[in-house]
C-alpha cells in the first residue's frame, strides 16, 4: 500500500542527494589546482551520465532482485517489473525506490574519481566508472542493502557505510595505486585553489546528506527521523573535535579542516543514522575525529598519492561509523537490535564482518578493474599534457578564462583541427 | 650590471626557482604575463562560440645581477625552463644604468649583492 506522505519526503530525499553530486563537485574543483578545475568537477558530472544509465541497465537488478547471497538477478534489468506498485517492504512506489538508489550509485562512483584527479585521463575514467558502478557498487549494495550475505548475517548498515563509504573509500586506495601519483606529488605543494568552493560544496553535500540518511528509513517513520537529527547532531561534534585538534596541531583552525570535517561526521553517521540514539550520535560525531584526522595527517607523508583523501574522509569514517554501530546500537531506539554495551555481543561479530569483507572487497575488485581498463587505453597522459593541466588538454575550456586574445573563429573557415586555424581579424 | 629578463611558462617557475638558488641568485621578482611567442595557438569551446587563444599564460622573472651572475643566471633560466617543445620562452638581457637599495641608499653593485646574515 502505497503511503502519499512516504512518497513525497522520498521525492524529496532522492533530489536531495542528487544535489549532493554538484556538491561533491565543487567540493572536489576547489581542493585542486586551478587548471584542472572542470575536469575534476566533471568526473562528478560524468557520474551523472554514467551511472545512472548502468543503474537502469542492469545495476539496479544485480543489487535488488532476489536474495541471493552474493548477487541479485536480472529480473529487474531495465526496470522491467518496476513499475507504481509498492517495492516489497515498503510504502513507496517501486519506481522512487529505483531512482532513491540511483542516487546513491551516482554519488559514490563519483566518491571514487577524488582518488585519481589532476592525471588520470577523461575517457578511462568514463569506461571506468561504468564498470566500477556495477561491478563493485551494485555487488556490495546487494551484500548490504538487497538482501545479500551480509543484510542475511544481520549487518546493521543504515544509508550505506558498506557500499558508499567503505565502497569508495577502499576503491580510492586502490585506484591511486594502479594510475600513481601526480609527476609532481612529494615534488612540490600543490595546493587547493579556492576554499570557498570547498566549503561551499561541504555545505552542499551536508544540505543533501538529510536526504541521503533522513530518506534511508524510506518513509517518514522513526528510524528516518532519528537518521535526519542526527545528520544534525553528528557533524557538529566532528566539526568541533576537529578545530581542536587544529588548534592543538598548529594552533590555528583551518577552512579545509572544517569542510572536511562536516563530509566526516556525515560520513560516520550514514551508516548508524536510524540505529543510535542522539546522544551516541553525538559521541560518534566527536570520536570519529580521531582517527580520520589522523589519516589525513598521515596519508601526504607517504607515496601514496590518493588526492583528494577519500580513504580518511570516507573509508576510514565509514568503517568506524560500522563498528559503532556494533556497540552502542539500541533497540529502544531502532526496535532492531542493541549493540555490544546493551548486552548483544553477536550485534558486534555482524558489524565486524562486513568491516572486513567490504574493504577487501572493494579495494581487490577496483584494482584488477582498473588494470584491465589500463591494458585496454592508458590511464594517463604525459608529463606535459599533465603540466598544462586536464582543463584545457580533456575540455578545451577554462575555469577562467579571460578572454584576453581571444579571436573568434568564423563558420565559414570550417576548420575542424583544432589547433591550427586560419583566421581572419 | 645587467637586468636579466626571462619568459617561462608557469609550470616550470618551480624548476627555476630551484636553478636560481642553486645558482645563488636571491634577487628577484616574478610576475604573471600572458603574451605571444610564435607558438601554435589554441582553439577553445564554448557553447556555440570557438576561439582562438592567441596569448598563452607566462610567468616573467626580472633578475637584476653583477657582471659576474649573468651567465649562471641565464644557465640556471635554461635550466629550470627548458623541456625542449615550442613555447619554453625566451631570455633578454638589457644594460643597466642604475640601481639604489631603498633601505641603506646603497648604489649600484652594492645594491644587487644579496645582505648575506
Amino acid at each position: 500500500m502505497v503511503d502519499t506522505g512516504d512518497t513525497a519526503w522520498m521525492l524529496v530525499s532522492t533530489a536531495l542527494v542528487l544535489l549532493m553530486v554538484i556538491g561533491l563537485g565543487l567540493f572536489y574543483a576547489g581542493l585542486v589546482r586551478s587548471k584542472n578545475t572542470l575536469n575534476t568537477f566533471m568526473m562528478c558530472v560524468a557520474a551523472l551520465a554514467v551511472a545512472t544509465i548502468t543503474w537502469a541497465l542492469v545495476g539496479y537488478s544485480l543489487a535488488f532482485d532476489g536474495d541471493a547471497k552474493i548477487i541479485g538477478g536480472l529480473d529487474h534489468a531495465l526496470l522491467n517489473g518496476v513499475g507504481f506498485e509498492p517495492r516489497d517492504g515498503t510504502t513507496i512506489p517501486h519506481l522512487v525506490f529505483f531512482a532513491f538508489q540511483a542516487t546513491f550509485c551516482i554519488i559514490t562512483t563519483a566518491l571514487v574519481s577524488g582518488a585519481v584527479v589532476e592525471r588520470m585521463r577523461f575517457a578511462p575514467f568514463l569506461v571506468f566508472s561504468a564498470l566500477w558502478s556495477v561491478l563493485v557498487y551494485a555487488v556490495l549494495a546487494h551484500w548490504a542493502f538487497g538482501g545479500g550475505w551480509l543484510q542475511q548475517q544481520g549487518t546493521l548498515d543504515f544509508a550505506g557505510g558498506v557500499p558508499v563509504e567503505m565502497g569508495s573509500g577502499f576503491s580510492a586506495l586502490a585506484a591511486a595505486l594502479v594510475v600513481g601519483a601526480r609527476k609532481d606529488y612529494g615534488r612540490q605543494a600543490l595546493l587547493p585553489h579556492n576554499a570557498v568552493y570547498v566549503l561551499l560544496g561541504a555545505g552542499l553535500l551536508w544540505f543533501g546528506w538529510f536526504g541521503f540518511n533522513g530518506g534511508s528509513g524510506f518513509s517518514t517513520g522513526n528510524a528516518s527521523v532519528l537518521a535526519f537529527t542526527n545528520t544534525l547532531l553528528t557533524p557538529a561534534c566532528t566539526l568541533l573535535v576537529w578545530f581542536l585538534l587544529d588548534l592543538a596541531r598548529g594552533r590555528q583552525v583551518t577552512a579545509i579542516g572544517a569542510a572536511t570535517a562536516i563530509v566526516v561526521g556525515c560520513v560516520g553517521i550514514t551508516p548508524a543514522g536510524g540505529f543510535i540514539s542522539p546522544a551516541w550520535a553525538m559521541v560518534l560525531g566527536a570520536l570519529v575525529a580521531l582517527p580520520c584526522y589522523a589519516v589525513v595527517m598521515w596519508r601526504p607523508r607517504t607515496r601514496v598519492d590518493e588526492t583528494l583523501d577519500v580513504l580518511a574522509a570516507h573509508g576510514v569514517a565509514g568503517f568506524f561509523g560500522i563498528i559503532f554501530i556494533g556497540f552502542f546500537a539500541s533497540e529502544s531506539w531502532n526496535g532492531v537490535a542493541d549493540g555490544a554495551a546493551f548486552g548483544n555481543l553477536d550485534q558486534l561479530g555482524s558489524q565486524m564482518v562486513a568491516a572486513l569483507a567490504a574493504p577487501v572487497y572493494a579495494f581487490a575488485a577496483t584494482y584488477v578493474l582498473l588494470k584491465l581498463v589500463g591494458a585496454l587505453m592508458p590511464l594517463r597522459g604525459s608529463a606535459t599534457e599533465e603540466a598544462i593541466g586536464m582543463d584545457i588538454i580533456h575540455h578545451g575550456e577554462e575555469a577562467y578564462a579571460t578572454g584576453e586574445g581571444a579571436l573568434l573563429i568564423r563558420a565559414e573557415t570550417g576548420a575542424e583541427d583544432g589547433r591550427k586555424v586560419p583566421v581572419e581579424v | 650590471m645587467k637586468l636579466v629578463i626571462g619568459i617561462v611558462r608557469p609550470d616550470k617557475v618551480n624548476d627555476v626557482l630551484e636553478a636560481l638558488y642553486r645558482a645563488e641568485v636571491r634577487g628577484f621578482s616574478l610576475s604573471r604575463v600572458q603574451g605571444h611567442g610564435g607558438e601554435l595557438d589554441r582553439v577553445e569551446t564554448y557553447r556555440g562560440t570557438r576561439v582562438q587563444m592567441g596569448l598563452s599564460e607566462k610567468a616573467r622573472f626580472e633578475i637584476a645581477v653583477s657582471e659576474d651572475f649573468v651567465d649562471a643566471t641565464i644557465d640556471a633560466l635554461c635550466e629550470g625552463a627548458q623541456t625542449g617543445e615550442v613555447g619554453d620562452g625566451k631570455i633578454f638581457v638589457v644594460p643597466l644604468e642604475r640601481v639604489v637599495r631603498i633601505r641603506t641608499g646603497e648604489s649600484d653593485r652594492g645594491a644587487v649583492t644579496p645582505v648575506l646574515k
